[in-house]
């Protein structure tokens, strides 16, 4: 069994423009452990489209990130609103964010199914008025 | 990738180690041993950001000396649209090509003609080419090695054409041969006039395997007394420039992507910005996009560090200098759009070497980047540079990797010096 590596963001939900600094960090730390660029990307993409839905949707949250060698991740935990209807949430083009967020460019309706398209494993517990908490996974090659 | 030929170089006799440059490097590339700054030869891009803000100028660039042309029997200069926006008042190009002639060139073939074929054939390439968009320009040699060194996963989105000056490099030497069949290829010289050092590295080290047909830079900033001494606005000058309004457009940031006509473009420039634009790429954070152009330094290569002029400045002269230009002078026709020199193209891309990995082995990696997490917890945290590396994190980096010394730190240092004097004085008090 290998040794858990774990690194923790606080997502701040005050500051917009702050969002996004998660993903750059983390793809740092997984250049310095020699990851191949292409799953670097998957991982950085996913963590990014949650961390601005957390942003967004949920006034910030948590960001976790544990790596081993067989695998990465995520787990992104929010006391926001809840999803009502994961299935329609999951719907390409479906998104409840605001007119506001949306002339920013985001609110396109492609978070979650950006995170579920470029991670291998995606769970979501969510209760209405309590928050949220996905976990995703991104598996590493065999050596 | 070890042996990389670098054109940026520190004088360390003129270096009193004062950190300013390590703050400015974009990539971390620059530690402060022994009193002077120390290059990772890994890690600079050659941008030239530590030649900028130097203050005691001990950073410089390697470039070659216009008596080194002596070696050719025929020497042609290559100026880039950039030298134009240098010089007060100048009214027509060919003062400037006329001056180069006159200080021992014996033809010039501007960079800003061939920078209007590959403008040409870029357009052409974008309706046709089946390559993943957006299509990154491949122009500027300082975001082509930050892009090959950080963002591997973007090299496919390089634009495979090569830049202008290899394009008037290639064409020039044809003209040459053609027009002088007593000549032999290595009797001709051929010499860029550059506006920064990114442009000396690429001609030295080329990219991925293609070998560069430039044989020596000059700096802009060295070329520039003897030229303006030599261009007589009275004389009878030659009409030999053959370039428009798209080709110096080049010279600064947007000339490349407008002249596409394809509304769909990004033109970012600024080392900071350009490395946010490619994070954003990477992200899949950006609007759908066909062209992105980026150029490390700010302003376009009007902002080099080896020019006169500040960059705004050089822009506005060129706005001048271009306005009674045609458009193009470097026009395609149908058959040419529809057949792309195969020698304007890349072959290869470099290979990706992950600089940042801090062991060969994962599990290795793993445990270290545990250690520098727990280690830098225990620092100040405020990146004050005393230690030698640029942040605080940087340096907890180099301990954990074995480069430097956990009280190089001077705030961990002191705080370590009065446990030590406080516990001395508990001891001196109960004696």
């Amino acid at each position: 069994m290998s040794e858990l590596l774990t690194f923790h963001f606080d997502v701040d939900g005050d500051d917009f423009t702050s969002a996004g600094q998660a993903s750059v960090q983390i793809k740092k730390n997984l250049r310095q452990l020699g990851i191949s660029p292409d799953i670097i990307r998957r991982v950085s993409i996913a963590m990014y489209e949650g961390e601005i839905n957390m942003v967004i949707h949920a006034d910030g949250g948590d960001a976790d990130v544990s790596v081993t060698e067989e695998y990465i991740e995520i787990t992104l935990k929010d006391q926001g609103p809840g999803i009502a209807n994961v299935e329609q949430a999951m719907q390409e083009g479906f998104s409840t964010a605001s007119d506001s967020i949306r002339s920013m460019g985001f609110g396109a309706g492609m978070g979650l199914p950006n995170m579920k398209r470029y991670t291998d494993y995606m769970n979501i517990e969510t209760t209405v008025g309590k928050g949220t908490t996905i976990t995703m996974r991104v598996n590493l090659p065999s050596l | 990738m070890n042996n990389y030929e670098h054109s940026v170089y520190l004088d360390v006799k003129k270096c009193i180690g004062c950190t300013t440059c390590l703050r400015h490097c974009p990539t971390q590339a620059i530690r402060i041993k022994d009193g002077h700054a120390v290059i990772n030869d890994m890690r600079c891009i050659d941008c030239g950001e530590c030649i900028r803000v130097c203050p005691k100028k001990a950073k410089k660039a390697k470039c070659n000396r216009l008596s080194e042309m002596s070696e050719y029997k025929w020497k042609i200069a290559l100026p880039a649209p950039t030298l134009y926006g240098q010089f007060e008042n100048l009214e027509d190009v060919d003062y400037v090509l006329n001056g180069l002639l006159k200080i021992g060139f014996d033809d010039v073939f501007e960079v800003s003609a061939a920078a209007e074929l590959v403008t040409a054939y870029t357009r052409a390439f974008l309706k046709t080419a089946n390559i993943q968009r957006p299509i990154i320009s491949s122009a500027c040699p300082v975001v082509l090695r930050l892009i090959s060194l950080r963002f591997p996963s973007l090299t496919d989105n390089i634009l495979p054409m090569l830049p202008p000056m290899e394009v008037a490099a290639q064409i020039a030497r044809e003209k040459a041969l053609k027009e002088h069949p007593e000549l032999k290829s290595e009797d001709i010289g051929i010499c860029f006039i550059s506006p920064c050092p990114g442009k000396v590295s690429y001609v030295k080290n080329g990219f991925g395997s293609y070998k560069s047909q430039v044989d020596k830079v000059i700096s802009i900033s060295d070329i520039y007394f003897e030229l303006i001494n030599a261009m007589d606005h009275d004389d009878d000058i030659k009409a030999v420039s053959h370039s428009g309004m798209i080709g110096i457009g080049w010279a600064s940031s947007g000339g490349e992507a407008t002249p596409l006509f394809n509304e769909a473009y990004l033109a970012a420039d600024g080392i900071d910005n350009v490395n946010r634009v490619l994070d954003q790429i990477e992200n899949d954070n950006i609007p759908p996009l066909e062209f992105i152009e980026l150029n490390a330094c700010t302003g376009g290569c009007v902002g080099g560090v080896m020019t006169m002029q500040n960059p705004f400045i050089a822009k506005a002269k060129l706005k001048t200098l271009r306005r009674f230009l045609p458009v193009s002078q470097n026009i395609l026709t149908k058959e040419q759009q529809e057949h792309i020199p195969e020698s304007y193209f890349f072959e290869d891309l470099p290979t990706y070497y992950p600089i940042s990995r801090l062991s060969e082995s994962m599990s290795e990696s793993m445990r270290m980047l545990g250690e520098i997490q727990k280690f830098k917890a225990t620092l100040p945290g405020i990146d004050c540079g005393a230690c030698g590396a640029p942040t605080c994190q940087a340096f907890a980096e180099d301990v954990i990797k074995g480069n430097a010394k956990e009280f190089e730190c001077i705030i961990k240092y002191q705080s370590a010096l009065r446990e030590f004097l406080k516990s001395k004085d508990d001891n001196s008090d109960s004696l």
